[in-house]
C-alpha cells in the first residue's frame, strides 16, 4: 500500500501525517511551491485525498484529480465536500462522527458556563491584579434549571442535552422533524419560537443550504437581551452581522462561539465585547484523546477501502 | 456588618428594616465597638469576616450572627453557642451555583477556555500562529469529591452526564450512595483524574489537600478548589503547578483573599477567579433574602429560618 498516493490539502495533525506516511505515499499540498503544477505532475497518481472540515475538497481540487477514488474527512461536518457530485463521480468520502460528539458537547457546556459566569472576565481580574482593589462587581448568571433550546437534535445535539440535563436544565428543540424518542423534551417546529422560549439557544445542526443563516435577526431578536447563543456547529449557520449587532446594541445578552463565518478572522466589535461573550478558535473535537481518535479512523477507512473492504463511517 | 459592604441588595434591605453600621468603613473599629457595645445585637458577616472570639467578647449584647454564606470557618461556633447567641447561614440557595462553577472550572482548565479566549482575542489565531495548547477530554474522567455533602452531591449530579465516574471521601462511608468510597484521601487522589474540594472548613480539614495527597494526583492529574483557600496548602499547590508535578488547578478560593500567588498567573493550566461561588444575581438576592428573613424571624420571636446554632 506504501505506493499508493495521498493527498493532503494542508497539515492537520502531526499523529495524523505520520500514520499515513506510515502506510501510504503521502503528498502535502502545502508544501508544493506551485500548486496547479503540483497537482498536474501527480494527477494520475494521487487516489486519495485526506481534508478537514474547515477546507473540504474544493470543486476545483476534485476537477484537478481524474483518479480519485476517496475523501476521507477529518471531521464530521460535510460542508465543505460536494457530496452530490461525489456520488455522481463514485467517490467515497468518510468523515469522523462519534468519536467526537463527547467534546463537542462538553465545548457547548463549558461555553455556556463561561458565558453565564463570566469565567475568562473572572480569571482576567485576577490575573490583572484587579482582585486586590475590590471584589469582581459583574452580574453573572446562572446556569442550572434555565431553559436550553439546541437547534439539531443529532448525536452532538443529544449530548448536550443529556448533559444540561444534569443542571437541571429544561430542555427543548427544533429539528426538520421532531423525534419521538426524545418526547420528554419539547419540540418547536420553529426556531423563532424555540429561540423565544429558552434562556439559552444552542446550535448543533449540521451546515447545510437550509441551515444557512438559520440563526437570523428574527431569532436573535427572539432570544432576547437576556438570551445567550451558543455555537459549536459552523460559522455560516449564523447570520454573523446581525449577531454583532445585536450582542454591541445590548439586543442579546451574550454569546459563546467556537465558530465564525469566515475563521480565522472573528469580528473586532466580538473581541471588544469581552464580558458579554466567549471565544474559542474552532476547537470543538481539539483534545489529545480525541484527535487521536479522529486520526485513526481517517486512516482505518482509508485502509478499508484500499483493502476492497466495508468503509468504517462512510457518508457516500 | 462585618463583612465589606458590597453586596448593594443585602446593604439595601439591612439599611430599610435595621440600623446598620459597616464596621469595614469605621477608621477606628476597637473605638467604634466600644462606643456601640450597648446596641449592637445582630452581626452580619461573609466568608471573608465573621464574628471571632475578640469581636464576641467586644458585644456583651450580640444576640445573633447571620452570615451571608454557607461556610462558617469565620464564625467561633463554640462561643456564640456557650453564650446563646444564635447563629444563621444560607444553605440551599447556593449550591447549585456553586457547583455549576466546580464544573466551569473542570471544563475551563481541561479544555483551556479562558486561554482559548485570550488567543483568539490577541490576534494570534487571525495570524495564523498555531494554537498549541494541549487540551484533554473532560467526559469519562473520574471526578473524586471531598465531601459529599450538599454541594458534593450536587457537583456529582452534575458530573455524571457527562459519563464520569464518581469517587469520594468523607468522615464516614454514605449509606446507599452508589459512588466509590475511599478510606483516605492520598487514595482518592491516587485514583481519579480530577480532585474536588467541596467540605467544610473546620480543624480537621484544614489542609487537607498536602504535598502527598498533591503528589497522589499527579501530573496529570487536576485540583478543583471551591472550598475554601486553607483547605489547600497553597505553597505546595504552587510549587507543584510550576514545577509540573501537578496537571492543572481551578481555583475560587486562596489561602489570603484577595491575594493570590503571581507565579500561578503565567501557568495557562490554571483559572483563577476572585471568590464568585455563589456569585450569581439570583442567588446573591436569595442569600440576603435568608440573611435579613432570618434576622428578621429572631427580633419577632419566630423560628429561625436556617439556624446552624
Amino acid at each position: 500500500m506504501e505506493s499508493i498516493a495521498v493527498l493532503m490539502t494542508k497539515p492537520i495533525y502531526s499523529y495524523l501525517q505520520a500514520e499515513l506516511e506510515k502506510r501510504f505515499k503521502v503528498l502535502k499540498l502545502w508544501e508544493a511551491q506551485d500548486g496547479s503544477r503540483f497537482l498536474e505532475d501527480h494527477n494520475q497518481i494521487i487516489r486519495a485525498v485526506v481534508s478537514d472540515g474547515g477546507t473540504g475538497l474544493s470543486p476545483e481540487l476534485m476537477a484537478a484529480l481524474p483518479k480519485l477514488e476517496i475523501v476521507s474527512s477529518f471531521s464530521v461536518g460535510m460542508d465543505k465536500i460536494d457530496l452530490g457530485k461525489c456520488k455522481e463521480k463514485g467517490i467515497r468520502v468518510s468523515n469522523t462522527p462519534d468519536v467526537l460528539t463527547d467534546d463537542v458537547a462538553d465545548l457547548a457546556i463549558g461555553l455556556t458556563l463561561a458565558v453565564l459566569r463570566k469565567l475568562p472576565a473572572s480569571d482576567r481580574y485576577v490575573r490583572s491584579g484587579m482582585w486586590k482593589k475590590g471584589e469582581f462587581k459583574l452580574g453573572t448568571k446562572q446556569f442550572s434549571g434555565k431553559s436550553v433550546g439546541i437547534v439539531g437534535l443529532g448525536r452532538i445535539g443529544q449530548a448536550i442535552a443529556t448533559r444540561a440535563e444534569g443542571f437541571g436544565c429544561k430542555i427543548s428543540y427544533h429539528s426538520r422533524t421532531p423525534k419521538p424518542e426524545s418526547s420528554n423534551y419539547t419540540y418547536y417546529p420553529s426556531v423563532v419560537d424555540l429561540a423565544a422560549h429558552s434562556d439559552i439557544l444552542v446550535v448543533a445542526c449540521a451546515l447545510t443550504n437550509e441551515t444557512r443563516h438559520i440563526i437570523n435577526r428574527e431569532v436573535i431578536d427572539a432570544l432576547g437581551p437576556r438570551g445567550v447563543l451558543v455555537n459549536i456547529a459552523r460559522g455560516a449557520t449564523v447570520d454573523e452581522p446581525e449577531l454583532v449587532s445585536a450582542l454591541v446594541e445590548g439586543r442579546l445578552g451574550g454569546a459563546g462561539l467556537d465558530v465564525f463565518e469566515n475563521e480565522p478572522n472573528v469580528p473586532e466589535q466580538l473581541i471588544e465585547l469581552d464580558e458579554k461573550v466567549v471565544l474559542a478558535p474552532h476547537a470543538g473535537s481539539g483534545t489529545e484523546e480525541t484527535r487521536k481518535g479522529m486520526a485513526d479512523l481517517v486512516v482505518g477507512n482509508l485502509v478499508a477501502h484500499f483493502e476492497g473492504k466495508e468503509l468504517l463511517t462512510p457518508v457516500v | 456588618m462585618t463583612c465589606p459592604p458590597v453586596h448593594p441588595y443585602l446593604v439595601e434591605a439591612l439599611e430599610k428594616r435595621f440600623t446598620l453600621h459597616k464596621l469595614d468603613s469605621v477608621p477606628d473599629k476597637a473605638q467604634f465597638l466600644s462606643s456601640h457595645r450597648d446596641s449592637i445585637r445582630a452581626v452580619v458577616g461573609n466568608a471573608a469576616a465573621g464574628a471571632d472570639a475578640e469581636l464576641i467578647d467586644q458585644l456583651p449584647k450580640l444576640e445573633i450572627v447571620s452570615s451571608y454564606s454557607v461556610g462558617l470557618d469565620k464564625i467561633d461556633l463554640a462561643k456564640c453557642k456557650e453564650k446563646g447567641i444564635r447563629v444563621t447561614n444560607t444553605p440551599d440557595v447556593l449550591t447549585d451555583d456553586v457547583a455549576d462553577l466546580a464544573l466551569g472550572l473542570m471544563l475551563a482548565v481541561l479544555r483551556r477556555l479562558c486561554e482559548s479566549d485570550r488567543y483568539v482575542r490577541s490576534g494570534l489565531w487571525k495570524k495564523g500562529v498555531g494554537f498549541n495548547l494541549f487540551l484533554l477530554q473532560f467526559s469519562g474522567k473520574t471526578v473524586g469529591i471531598i465531601g459529599l455533602g450538599r454541594i458534593g452531591m450536587a457537583i456529582a449530579q452534575r458530573a455524571e452526564a457527562f459519563s464520569c465516574p464518581i469517587s469520594y471521601f468523607s468522615r464516614s462511608q454514605k449509606p446507599g450512595i452508589n459512588y466509590k468510597y475511599h478510606p483516605s484521601v492520598v487514595d482518592l487522589a491516587a485514583n481519579c483524574d480530577i480532585l474536588v474540594v467541596a467540605c467544610a472548613l473546620t480543624p480537621e480539614t484544614r489542609h487537607i489537600i498536602n504535598r502527598e495527597v498533591i503528589d497522589a494526583l499527579g501530573p496529570k492529574g487536576v485540583l478543583i478548589n471551591i472550598g475554601r483557600g486553607p483547605h489547600v496548602d497553597e505553597a505546595e499547590l504552587v510549587s507543584a503547578l510550576v514545577e509540573g508535578r501537578l496537571g492543572g488547578a481551578g481555583l475560587d478560593v486562596f489561602q489570603d483573599e484577595p491575594n493570590v500567588p503571581e507565579e500561578l498567573f503565567k501557568l495557562e493550566n490554571v483559572v483563577l477567579l476572585p471568590h464568585v461561588g455563589s456569585g450569581t444575581v439570583e442567588t446573591r438576592q436569595a442569600m440576603a433574602d435568608l440573611v435579613v428573613g432570618n434576622l428578621e424571624a429572631h427580633f419577632l420571636n419566630k423560628p429561625l429560618l436556617t439556624p446552624v446554632v
